[in-house]
């Protein structure tokens, strides 16, 4: 079947089988492999993209189920070489070792941030409880959400 | 050696040396660019895909794989018969046993692999295994290794000539049985515990796989792999696949976590580089999460019996007899003298009289591994071990746990201290670091607190751990794995314009040596990190060496990154006086350059001296042109980081939910070259400790089913999980080591179980009357627990 879906604002379609997954669909496509796959069962969340703006697991997505919609990935945070402020929290507060669960906790984070510019600790460690990170302990990646957001308030004060 | 006075302060943004810098690596990941194994494309490449048995315990009657041939995306479909045929049926394993790369007579653990299909495309490949048909005569299965030495068991091993039960490697002993017998005779308290390290799994968030490229017109194999060891990897595929080893060629890009799990060769592995052989195109082959939780390196699936006594208010023996599990082949990884790894480093902190260790292993019908997930050789095991038998003598000689660890703590001015089952630990100050925890803890007010709690029917408990570690295998007169010294090579070439490249055998999976390896270059030699470059994870462009795990990246390779580069200085020091027209013992060095004892002003800089090195002046008599050096470091001793750790717990009194509320860990891990990744990597390895203590499980039911083969049922701590960790540090260097650095990567995953676990007794243990649970504390295991039914995990 033919597919078209919007990815990081551009169209992109595909004959594919009716069977695959979304996540396997952005990653065949030249230069998008920053999506990662973990655990086939929801769990992990390095698959996560946003779909209308709102994070989706696109290792249980179909992507045929996309169709006329907007996916965004972890390239499209970086506009004209400027980072996001999630990235740069990330770097600057240590958020990140293997680098693999990286993507799907930006993404998650990008759209926390965008509902509630001012998370609590506990509501950007709930927001991200759908995504495991091996390596961090979590709570460099909560400091990096926080750096983000005081970030952004800052940046739209000035 | 290194000096605390020596270091930066820790807020230092910039430093040219050690300190607080912010990641190299970050730049790729941050924007998704990282190079991941399936994120590798070649030209022409297929698919592999594993088919696995359903059965912990089946003869094979027959394989047809007529169907899968059939399909018209299929290339090829690899069963025993074929790798017979190639010598290829059967691989060695890191502890000198054999393992089948794919099951011929008959399968031995739920997951093994049985077959292997190629195919155009991924979805194709795995549409193919429904399609090999399998005749399959079930077997009563071993999966209690209690029961493993019944008369009745089944034989699971009866490839093996010889081998007549399911015992995997003999008794093995450490420590002095008569002398231990004699100390536990004269004590005043003795306490016995049974005691289970379950089956847990690293699960690192990438799974295993491997792309393997053979080139027939060449005979050049080109593998992409992550993992751990890749030198020895390339030397092990020499021997198995009969391949000149030149020819071989392993790349580890960038990898998604390994703690253990990437250190193993797989069948998988094989079967992709005897398909790309075959075939003559790449073969790509990456497992699925069940696949890695159920056929790739367990860890842990120790049984212990346990006693402990003391005399006169202080620790003075223990006795330990261990059944390890080692599923269906013995693939633990440990060095060769070591069939139990570091175990018998079992007497942890204390000054004990006497100490005896027993370990004997046997077969079951479960995956095969004992891998230290994130932990140097079975340490884990130990520590938990002689933490909870130290909180259960406190409890039973009724003193508060601290103040029984402080009256039998190693004094410092012991050290070097030889333990009573042969470890001659470097350096510590146990009672100074057990102090900052508590006062970072605030104890006396958290005993108060639980005090006022418990009388108001609240379960609070609080856990006390302190470990030491013996890291950074090791020196070549103890210690090998398959033969080859655990040394590391380091080569550092400083450029014309003095920007350097330093290549490592260490592989990182995350911890950041692209960073620290730089730091290293940059303290020794003055070059800023940002212009030297860390190169690591090509076995055709870094020296040989071991690798990384057991925490031996910085005690070992960063030893060996210090000492290339002081050769180098050495080197530009000729340089230098020949330049300053001086004798070289005039000279004294600063970071970054080389000046004139008595008149400072004068001096070369090390880029100068680097452009010198390459020019058409003439050198020092004797010295050839160019800066650089190359060595392999081989560690004198290991190095042994310690800690104190104290976990606060809250039990529900309804659910039996346990909530750690408060962790406090102070390591001593000696000097920090990077005190931001030392502190991301004790975060990491305290959220892993609290997922082996409360919910991480691998359990199998009584046919050997595997119940925990996805993240649906084998629980990995999110952040909702993790309190936020309060750090504490102690700095005692390591007298060895030539920056005084220990070690930290394992430390936090080895120290935190028995903490937790001691709190949620601590918890129990007056109201409900527990005196012992096994991991994972989970709501169902604590609730037994509180009834008076406490159960061994399955």
């Amino acid at each position: 079947m033919k597919v078209e879906i919007n990815i990081n604002g551009e169209p992109v379609q595909r004959e594919i089988e009716a069977r695959q997954l979304l996540v396997h669909f952005i990653r065949e496509t030249p230069g998008l492999t920053g999506t990662h796959w973990g655990c086939d069962t929801s769990n992990c969340g390095a698959c996560v993209v946003l779909m209308d703006g709102k994070p989706i697991k696109s290792c249980t997505t179909l992507a045929a189920m996309c169709e006329g919609h907007e996916i965004s990935t972890v390239e499209s945070l970086e506009v004209d070489g400027q980072l996001d402020p999630v990235q740069q929290g990330f770097h600057e507060k240590h958020a990140l070792h293997c680098g693999f669960c990286t993507p799907g906790m930006l993404m998650t984070s990008r759209a926390l941030l965008n509902e509630n510019p001012n998370p609590t600790d506990l509501e950007i460690r709930t927001a991200i409880s759908g995504a495991i990170c091996r390596c961090t302990g979590y709570q460099n990646i909560v400091s990096a959400v926080r750096w983000a957001a005081e970030h952004e308030a800052a940046t739209q004060e000035a | 050696m290194a000096t605390t006075e020596n270091l930066p302060s820790a807020t230092t943004e910039r430093p040219i040396g050690f300190g607080r810098l912010k990641r190299k690596e970050d730049a790729r990941f941050i924007r998704g660019q990282g190079t991941y194994l399936d994120d590798i494309r070649l030209p022409g490449m297929v698919y592999g895909a594993v088919l696995r048995s359903p059965y912990a315990h089946a003869k094979i009657l027959s394989i047809d794989t007529s169907r899968a041939l059939a399909h018209p995306k299929v290339a090829a479909v690899v069963t025993a018969k074929d790798l017979e045929t190639l010598g290829l049926a059967w691989m060695p394993t890191i502890s000198y046993d054999t393992q089948a790369v794919l099951a011929g007579d008959k399968v031995r653990f739920q997951g093994q692999e049985v077959a292997f299909v190629v195919a155009t495309d991924e979805y194709s490949a795995n549409d193919a295994l429904q399609l090999i048909d399998v005749d399959y005569e079930p077997l009563p299965a071993v999966v209690n290794a209690r029961k493993a030495l019944d008369p009745d068991a089944p034989l699971i091993r009866d490839d093996k000539i010889g081998q007549i039960d399911n015992v995997a490697s003999p008794t093995w002993e450490a420590g002095d049985e008569e002398a231990t017998n004699r100390v536990f005779a004269e004590a005043d308290t003795i306490v016995k515990r049974d005691i289970i390290y379950p089956r847990c799994h690293p699960a690192p968030l990438e799974t295993c796989g491997m792309i393997a490229d053979f080139n027939p017109r060449t005979g050049q194999l080109n593998i992409y792999n992550g993992n751990q060891a890749p030198h020895v990897h390339r030397t092990v595929y020499a021997h198995v696949a009969g391949l000149a080893e030149h020819m071989i060629r392993i790349r580890c890009q960038d990898i998604g976590g390994g703690f253990g799990n990437k250190v193993p060769v797989y069948p998988g592995y094989v079967c992709a580089i005897a398909a790309s052989i075959v075939a003559g195109v790449p073969v790509k082959w990456i497992e699925n999460r069940s696949e890695n939780l159920m056929s790739t390196g367990f860890a842990r699936d120790y049984i212990m019996k346990a006693e402990m006594c003391a005399k006169d208010g202080k620790i003075t023996g223990l006795r330990v007899d261990t059944l390890a599990d080692h599923g269906a082949f013995d693939s633990t990884a440990q060095p060769t003298k070591f069939p139990a790894g570091f175990f018998h480093i079992v007497c942890g902190s204390y000054d004990l009289q006497a100490s005896h260790v027993k370990v004997k292993a046997v077969y079951t019908n479960k995956a095969p591994g004992g891998v230290a997930y994130r932990c140097s050789f079975r340490i884990t095991e130990a520590v938990y071990l002689v933490e909870r038998m130290t909180e259960a003598l406190a409890m039973e000689m009724k003193v508060d746990p601290i103040d029984l660890r402080m009256r039998s703590f190693i004094a410092p001015e012991q050290f070097p201290y030889e333990t009573t089952t042969g470890w001659t630990y470097d350096s510590g100050n146990y009672a100074k670091t057990m102090r900052v925890a508590m006062d970072i803890a605030g104890y006396e007010d958290l005993r108060r607190e639980q005090l006022q709690k418990r009388a108001r029917g609240e379960l609070m408990g609080i856990g006390i751990s302190f470990f030491t570690e013996g890291v950074g295998a090791g020196p070549r007169k103890h210690m090998d794995i398959l033969g080859m010294s655990m040394n590391d090579g380091a080569d550092l070439r400083v450029h014309p314009s003095g920007k350097a490249v330093v290549s490592i055998s260490a592989q990182t999976q995350g911890q950041g040596h692209e960073t620290t390896f730089a730091q290293i270059v940059a303290e020794e030699l003055g070059i800023p990190p940002e212009d030297v470059q860390v190169r690591h994870g090509d076995t055709d462009k870094s020296p040989y060496g071991l690798g990384t795990y057991g925490s031996r990246s910085t005690p070992v390779s960063g030893a060996a990154v210090a000492v290339v580069s002081r050769k180098v200085r050495d080197k530009a020091r000729l340089i230098a006086a020949q330049m300053l027209e001086t004798r070289p013992e005039d000279l004294a060095w600063e970071k970054g350059r080389w000046y004139v004892k008595g008149d400072p002003e004068k001096g070369a800089m090390i880029e100068d001296i680097a452009t010198r090195a390459y020019s058409g002046e003439e050198m020092p008599p004797g010295l050839e042109g160019g800066l650089d050096a190359q060595v392999i470091y081989d560690p004198p001793n290991l190095t042994y980081p310690y800690g104190a750790y104290i976990a606060v717990v809250d039990i529900d009194p309804d659910t039996a939910q346990v909530t750690v509320r408060r962790f406090i860990a102070v390591d001593d891990c000696g000097v920090r070259i990077n005190p931001m990744i030392v502190d991301g990597q004790i975060h990491g390895g305290l959220a892993e400790g609290v997922g082996i203590a409360l919910m991480e499980l691998i359990s199998f039911d009584e046919e050997g089913n595997c119940l925990n083969s996805s993240f649906m049922d084998y629980l990995i701590p999110t952040a909702l999980e993790c309190p936020e960790f309060e750090l504490g540090e102690t700095v005692t260097p390591c007298p060895h080591h030539p920056l005084g650095a220990k070690g930290v990567g394992e430390s936090p995953n080895v120290g935190s179980p028995p903490a937790i676990v001691n709190a949620v007794i601590d918890a129990l243990h007056e109201t409900h009357g527990v005196e012992h649970l096994d991991m994972p504390c989970t709501p169902a295991r604590v609730w037994a627990a509180m009834q008076g039914r406490p159960e061994p995990p399955q």
